[in-house]
């Protein structure tokens, strides 16, 4: 590799491509062309930093000067103060307050930065993707050498289980299932052909960390697959994509190309007589792939229905072979794990949950982005001291994990540290890893209905208590979302929701009611106020809601009658105004307008 | 659809050689549906049975797979197709005022398209911009931090293009 005096890393992930971080590259490499750096500074385009809030994110090393929001015009900037004078241009460096007046200057200073531990991204937006020597040269590929000389044969194999069963790895997928387990029973049986597959097939809306880890580490899966089928005996791997991430798969091909030539997949690896190749295979929109037994028929070229289980996978999987399933996040520890010992990862975490976990922080809060951190490390943690806490002075209500599958956690369990046990426990659960939090201006019945109309929708029909019990429950949430919501419903709800909890086929189902039940456990008052008494706390339920005008604060202006679209408002200037609540559309036009918050929505 | 003034017969063709690599593959209709639907623009009737003549597949086989994802449609999208994100975290910073704002302006429901074949209104799982929230997208092009005043504007300027 060539030496360069100082290094451009641009993010390239998902965020910061969709704000303009292809032609920020474009234009850099234009303007050091211009100023003649060519040979001295190199522009690298790298995955996810994390911190997608403030994307496009650009860091300039060796300084670690870490700019935040940077616009093209930005750019001859920081090329000619920067990289040809050698000034850093503080007013375009991140700071985490708005004010620009505390400099965070290097990565590492970064309070989003500070408590959070990077194993499974620790590539991530330090390397190129698209270059498999940046990957080398961070002991890549050093994990599957040790592995083909060091563990040979059939109790190598079995010393390799063993080092994952110590680490106490579990599935990241959201079930938590031990690794090592699953690895040993995918060696078990004996079968000329078996596969190895990994789950990309990341559903959970608003959770984005497998995307994060294959488009700013796929090698990384890809060694670590490679492995796989050499522990259990496989030739062949798929992973399955959402083809909905178009940059993954991008960079997956390039990967999976590049290995090839560098002899790391196909015949004889590494000179050895182990031989093993990686297919890409694109899922096509249907939630229910990420579970198992439907990403596998998914494969196949079929619907993605699910099957019952047993047969486990590991015994009969992908064209009735048997097959190991993990996914992203299990497989971008595995190297790690292999380098670093198992110990090393087991003094990570809790007593039941080892390492780390990455979390995709969104919704009502400062920064937006992608987080890792030890297992163990609690709610408050996360969202205030690493994600900024809520923006615009807001009260938090609720975190939701585990999407669709999981539940929402109230205030008064922040400081539950996270592992596997305890999210469950709280009427969670881990789920892949998105964290969505919401304030006081979320309605929890809403947002109980928003994820049932998602099962729904995305119930692949199969089964009776998921394809109809879950479309009833919505119906419910529905009436009472819209202010007719009687006496029993309640009850309704709850029956309905263990008898399909009970019934259901898979996973999906199973875990169907969980958003309501425990918004049921938690926001209970929220429901009840909705049906006894026809009112939204949260303003959100618009059937419900009313807008009038404070007659003391009114002060006869107008603003509001002329902005409104229905004619709802009358009266006459200089004194106070009305709304004809039969009239009124609810669309908050008059509230924006007002100049003296006369008019309140409740 | 950008090949929609090139004849079916042409675009059949480019179809054939994606058929023929993987026709003998295990699992191979999924790849070749999902090439079809990026070729033709949608998995029609007629495009079940092409498929189901070169393959040997049923078609019934076919049409339960194109029903089944969400990625096929059986009719051509529109030249546009708005799609809004209601996953998770772009909903609980009001897409779904976004989305209803969009529907309203033009006139229909979700998963349709307008009279005049210009656009295609869809609700999308998460694009990934959470940072972004609410996000839109018009043909991939992204628009982060949308409110639903924003939208009669971002529709105009397509209209106009035409």
């Amino acid at each position: 590799m060539k030496f360069y005096r100082s290094q451009v890393l641009v993010c390239a992930g998902t965020g910061c491509t969709s704000s303009g971080s292809a032609d920020i590259i474009r234009i850099f490499k234009e303007e050091i062309e211009k100023v003649g750096l060519s040979e001295e500074v190199n522009v690298i385009h790298t995955g996810c930093f994390g911190l997608c809030e403030n994307g496009p994110v650009v860091i300039v090393y060796p300084e670690g000067a870490f700019y935040s929001h940077i616009k093209l015009t930005d750019v001859p900037r920081i090329v000619t103060e920067h990289l040809l004078k050698g000034r850093i241009v503080t007013d375009l460096v991140y700071s985490s307050d708005s004010a620009h007046k505390s400099k965070s200057m290097a990565l590492e200073d970064i309070e989003f930065y500070k408590k959070q531990k990077r194993v499974a991204l620790r590539n991530c937006g330090a390397i190129d993707p698209e270059n498999i020597e940046e990957y080398i040269a961070f002991d890549g590929y050093k994990a599957l050498a040790k592995c083909l000389t060091e563990y040979t044969g059939e109790e190598g194999r079995d010393k390799i289980i063993d080092i994952m069963l110590q680490s106490g790895l579990r599935g990241r997928g959201g079930a938590g299932f031990p690794t090592g387990l699953k690895w040993k029973f995918a060696k078990a049986p004996v079968s000329d052909i078996k596969y190895v597959c990994c789950n990309a097939d990341e559903g959970d809306p608003g959770a984005f960390m497998d995307r994060s880890v294959l488009e700013g580490d796929p090698h990384a899966v890809l060694e670590a697959m490679t492995i796989a089928g050499y522990v259990i005996g496989a030739q062949q791997g798929y992973i399955y994509v959402r083809a909905e991430y178009p940059i993954a798969v991008h960079r997956l091909r390039i990967a999976i190309n590049q290995a090839r030539e560098y002899g790391l997949l196909g015949n004889n690896i590494l000179g050895t007589d182990f031989s093993f190749d990686i297919d890409l295979r694109l899922g096509s929109g249907a939630f229910v792939c990420g579970e198992e037994t439907a990403l596998l028929a998914s494969i196949e070229g079929k619907r993605g229905e699910p099957n019952p289980r047993p047969p486990f996978p590991a015994v009969k999987g992908l064209f009735g072979k048997p097959t190991l399933l993990n996914n992203v996040e299990t497989y971008a520890n595995v190297c790690q794990i292999i380098l670093n010992g198992p110990e090393w990862f087991a003094s990570m975490g809790t007593e039941k949950s080892k390492g780390t976990k990455v979390f995709a922080l969104g919704g009502k809060i400062q920064n937006t982005g992608l987080v890792e951190v030890p297992m163990g490390t609690t709610l408050r943690e996360v969202i205030y001291e690493i994600g900024g806490g809520i923006p615009n002075g807001k009260k938090f209500k609720a975190a939701q994990t585990g999407g669709p599958s999981g539940g929402c956690i109230p205030a008064q369990h922040l400081d539950v540290p996270i592992d596997f046990d305890n999210l469950s426990a709280i009427g969670s659960m881990m789920g892949s890893g998105g964290l969505i939090v919401m304030d006081e201006d979320n309605c929890m019945v809403n947002i109980a209905k928003f994820f049932l109309e998602f099962t729904c929708d995305e119930s692949c029909g199969k089964c009776p208590p998921c394809r109809i019990g879950t479309r009833r429950m919505l119906e419910i949430l529905e009436k009472i979302c819209d202010g007719k919501g009687e006496p029993g419903d309640i009850e309704k709800l709850e029956e309905l929701a263990i008898n399909i909890k009970n019934s259901a086929l898979c996973g999906l189902g199973q875990t169907a009611p969980n958003p309501v039940l425990s918004t049921l456990r938690y926001f209970r008052d929220e429901y009840e106020a909705h049906i006894y008494e026809h009112r939204c706390p949260a303003g959100v339920c618009s059937s419900m809601l009313r807008y009038t005008i404070d007659p003391e604060k009114c002060k006869g202006c107008s603003l509001c009658a002329k902005n409104c679209p229905a004619g709802a408002i009358s009266g006459e200037i200089k004194k106070p105004f009305v709304i004809d609540t039969e009239k009124c559309v609810k669309c908050g036009a008059c509230i924006e307008k007002c100049k003296f918050g006369a008019i309140s929505r409740k | 659809m950008a090949n929609e003034n090139k004849a079916r017969e042409e675009l059949y063709k480019e179809l054939d050689v994606i058929i023929e690599q993987w026709k003998d593959e295990p699992g191979g209709l999924l790849p070749i549906m999902q090439n079809a639907q990026e070729i033709i623009g949608c998995v029609d009737e007629e495009v079940q049975n092409y498929i189901s003549d070169k393959t040997g597949i049923p078609v019934s086989t076919i049409y339960g797979v194109a029903t089944f994802y969400s990625l096929f449609t059986l009719e051509p999208n529109g030249k546009y197709t708005i799609g809004i994100c209601l996953g998770t975290a772009c909903y609980v910073r009001g897409s779904q005022l976004v989305y209803d704002e969009l529907s309203k302006q033009l006139g229909v429901e979700g998963g349709r398209t307008t009279g005049d074949g210009l656009f295609t209104l869809t609700a999308t799982r998460c694009i990934g911009c959470c940072g972004l929230a609410p996000a839109m997208t018009v043909n991939g092009d992204v628009y982060g931090r949308v409110k639903p005043e924003d939208v009669k504007g971002i529709i105009e300027k397509y209209r106009n293009i035409g």
